[in-house]
């Protein structure tokens, strides 16, 4: 029999909670053979990378508008001269250059509605005042004109010369708003037990799906005139704003699809034992969790929808980089440029989908807490 | 007899409904689009597509001359898109398996640019990415008669990238193509990455533990522990990941990479067949989906748990 020592061993050191600087270092980037190579080769791509990068945008570049002068610094430096020049069109396109505070007003107005709705605090009924409030807003200043009779007291500025930055938001809040009603109605639908819903909803999803956008947004802007009667087809802004919606919609119900599947079927017989009827089921207990098990994919299609609004300048529609060709393809002396106004918007874009993003990983955590 | 009151009876009042709404849609819709073409003298048909075509494509995996039917030029387009996108399927699978795994590496600094890279390209709209690439690759590069030289026989110039030495003669692959090939490859790397890093985290970490105390080498904990589990939860949404890159390719249209979009548009503005091109378009696109989700289902029963 083995003989137990009945002397207490000494306790192992606890796991290093503050790491040293060197410790930290030799647990994370020389921990091993393969480790400390891979540091070594990665600082290497950096070195080789990263200072030419920084003398061309920064150390070389021009800021002055001054077109010479960036012609001068060409191939040596970035010529962020352009963006100084032509940030007014970039960011609202083709609209008079004299009402751009317009455009400015209503996007302002827009982003601050959005950013104030972000806060699941904020949820109530003066919201849905604001979001009517702001709407109204935003087409009375961009389109200016007669409304029903009641002059804003504004310039009336038809549609084909909205763009830009104003555009880009528009169209994106607007057909996230209007698709995700819809996408639940259809998400339900698919789910349904009547055969010929269910196929219909089916068949609508897979079709859109299957189909790249652009070609739905050559829809909207070549086929739309012919389906409608002569003379009824809507403006070429409304058609397209209608096409992204019907394309948005279709992929927002595959995701709220998947959070219905995971709500197990005990639930839903649960509420038909209260004597729930089919729409009271599915407000008070089915959606209320399945679209918060779904909503980090929900937030990554609305990144995706507000991505590929950009596709709209393929049908015309002067949004951001369609205002950007607009702004410097025309001009021989900021040609040469045109990629440091494209980083610009690439700025603009990127900042607004990572804000989206760090956004969605901060819900999901509340809707976990809950 | 008909009883409000029965579920079944109001459930089959609904679907007649829904029908009759869509038939109604699609009549009215039809016949829209009937009368609008009459009034326009817009003649409808597949026929155009045995006459000759009557204009150029910059590019084409086989001979391919203004003479040839509109047939024969979108059979150009569907194969040049096919080979856009099967590149930038192969590719950014094996680039996003490296990504996706360097998210998880014990060195830090492997760790952090992985994550700036998926990041920057996947909140970034990719025809912007196409547009800029495109702009660098025909603005930036030097003339064709000074190539600058990447390798001994890959040269780069405003005219693309030229392959010379190791063929009959020189290749040259545009900058169209380059940059779309590039740009795309590039995007749904970054797509790619996330798909696999959610695949391998999701596996519990009490298998590898298990793996560890069995003996298994990192090899085999991988080959036989890690992976058979991860790809489970991989095949689906890389299945569609590969699904958009096909997709997506069609943003060739906005830098003139003569795909089957920018076909279809140009001989629509030649023919004023909107109707036709359109469906043509989308018909394909919907059996090359179609395809793939078949190909990609059959992989994915072979990898599922094999209850017995």
């Amino acid at each position: 029999m083995h003989k137990y020592a009945d002397t207490m061993l000494p306790a192992r050191p606890a796991p290093l909670q503050n790491m040293h600087f060197v410790q930290w270092v030799q647990h994370n980037l020389w921990g091993s053979f393969a480790s400390a190579a891979t540091t070594v080769l990665l600082v290497v791509l950096l070195v080789w990378s990263v200072p030419p990068f920084i003398e061309w945008s920064v150390w070389h570049a021009v800021f002055a508008t001054d077109a010479d002068q960036c012609q001068a610094a060409r191939d040596l430096g970035a010529c962020w001269g352009v963006v100084a020049e032509k940030y007014r069109l970039i960011l609202f396109g083709r609209y008079p250059f004299d009402d751009q505070w317009r455009p400015l007003l209503a996007t302002g107005a827009l982003t601050l509605l959005l950013v104030v709705s972000c806060r699941p605090i904020h949820w109530n009924r003066r919201l849905a005042l604001a979001w009517i409030a702001v709407w109204v807003l935003f087409f009375a200043c961009m389109g200016g004109g007669k409304w029903f009779g009641i002059s804003t007291g504004l310039s009336y500025v038809p549609t084909d010369q909205w763009g830009g930055l104003p555009l880009t938001m528009m169209l994106a809040t607007l057909s996230i708003v209007m698709a995700f009603p819809l996408a639940i109605v259809v998400a339900l639908g698919r789910q349904s037990d009547m055969p010929a819903i269910k196929s219909a909803c089916i068949v609508y999803v897979e079709l859109v799906r299957g189909v790249p956008l652009i070609s739905v947004l050559f829809m909207a802007s070549f086929m739309l005139p012919l389906l409608l009667p002569t003379g009824a087809s809507p403006d070429v802004l409304i058609r397209v704003l209608i096409g992204i919606t019907l394309f948005a919609t279709a992929y927002t119900a595959e995701i709220v699809r998947g959070g219905l599947q995971a709500i197990p079927r005990g639930q839903i017989e649960a509420a038909h034992t209260l004597g729930l009827s089919y729409w009271q089921t599915q407000r008070l207990v089915v959606l209320p969790q399945a679209l918060a098990y779904v909503v980090p994919s929900l937030m990554n299609n609305f990144i995706a929808i507000f991505k590929d609004t950009s596709l709209v300048t393929i049908v015309s529609l002067y949004e951001l980089s369609g205002a950007l060709g607009l702004a410097v393809s025309g001009d021989p002396n900021w040609r040469p440029f045109k990629l440091e106004a494209y980083l610009f918007i690439t700025l603009i874009y990127f900042s607004i989908c990572f804000a989206m993003s760090r956004y969605s990983l901060w819900v999901e955590k509340q809707v976990t807490r809950q | 007899m008909l009883n409000w009151r029965s579920q079944r009876t109001r459930g089959w009042i609904y679907q007649i409904a829904l029908m009759g709404v869509l038939i109604a849609l699609v009549a009215w819709l039809l016949n829209n689009t009937l009368s609008n073409m009459r009034m326009r003298g817009i003649q409808s048909g597949f026929d155009f597509l045995f006459d000759p075509a009557g204009f150029e494509i910059g590019e084409s995996m086989f001979a391919f001359t203004s003479t040839q039917t509109y047939g024969s030029a979108f059979l150009v387009g569907l194969f040049n898109t096919l080979r856009v996108s099967c590149i930038a399927i192969v590719v950014s699978t094996i680039w996003g398996t490296v990504l996706g795994i360097g998210r998880l590496s014990t060195n830090a600094l492997a760790r952090a640019l992985c994550y700036a890279y998926t990041e920057l390209f996947r909140n970034i709209p990719l025809l912007l990415q196409l547009l800029m690439w495109y702009v660098v690759l025909v603005e930036l590069m030097p003339d064709a008669d000074n190539p600058k030289y990447l390798l001994h026989w890959v040269s780069l110039s405003k005219e693309g990238l030229t392959l010379s030495g190791f063929m009959a003669e020189n290749v040259t692959l545009t900058p169209e193509f380059l940059a779309l090939t590039w740009g795309l490859t590039l995007y749904t790397s970054a797509f790619v990455a996330e798909v696999i890093r959610s695949g391998i985290q999701s596996v519990p970490l009490g298998q590898i533990e298990a793996a560890l105390s069995i003996g298994l080498s990192p090899w085999q904990r991988l080959r036989w522990v890690v992976l058979p589990q991860a790809l489970r939860l991989i095949v689906p949404p890389l299945t569609n990941q590969y699904l958009n890159a096909i997709k997506n390719s069609s943003l060739a249209v906005a830098i003139g990479y003569p795909d089957l979009v920018s076909i279809s548009n140009t001989s629509l503005n030649q023919t004023g067949r909107a109707v036709e091109c359109i469906f043509i378009v989308m018909a394909v696109y919907l059996s090359l989906s179609l395809l793939i989700a078949v190909a990609m289902n059959y992989f994915n029963r072979r990898i599922a748990i094999k209850e017995r």
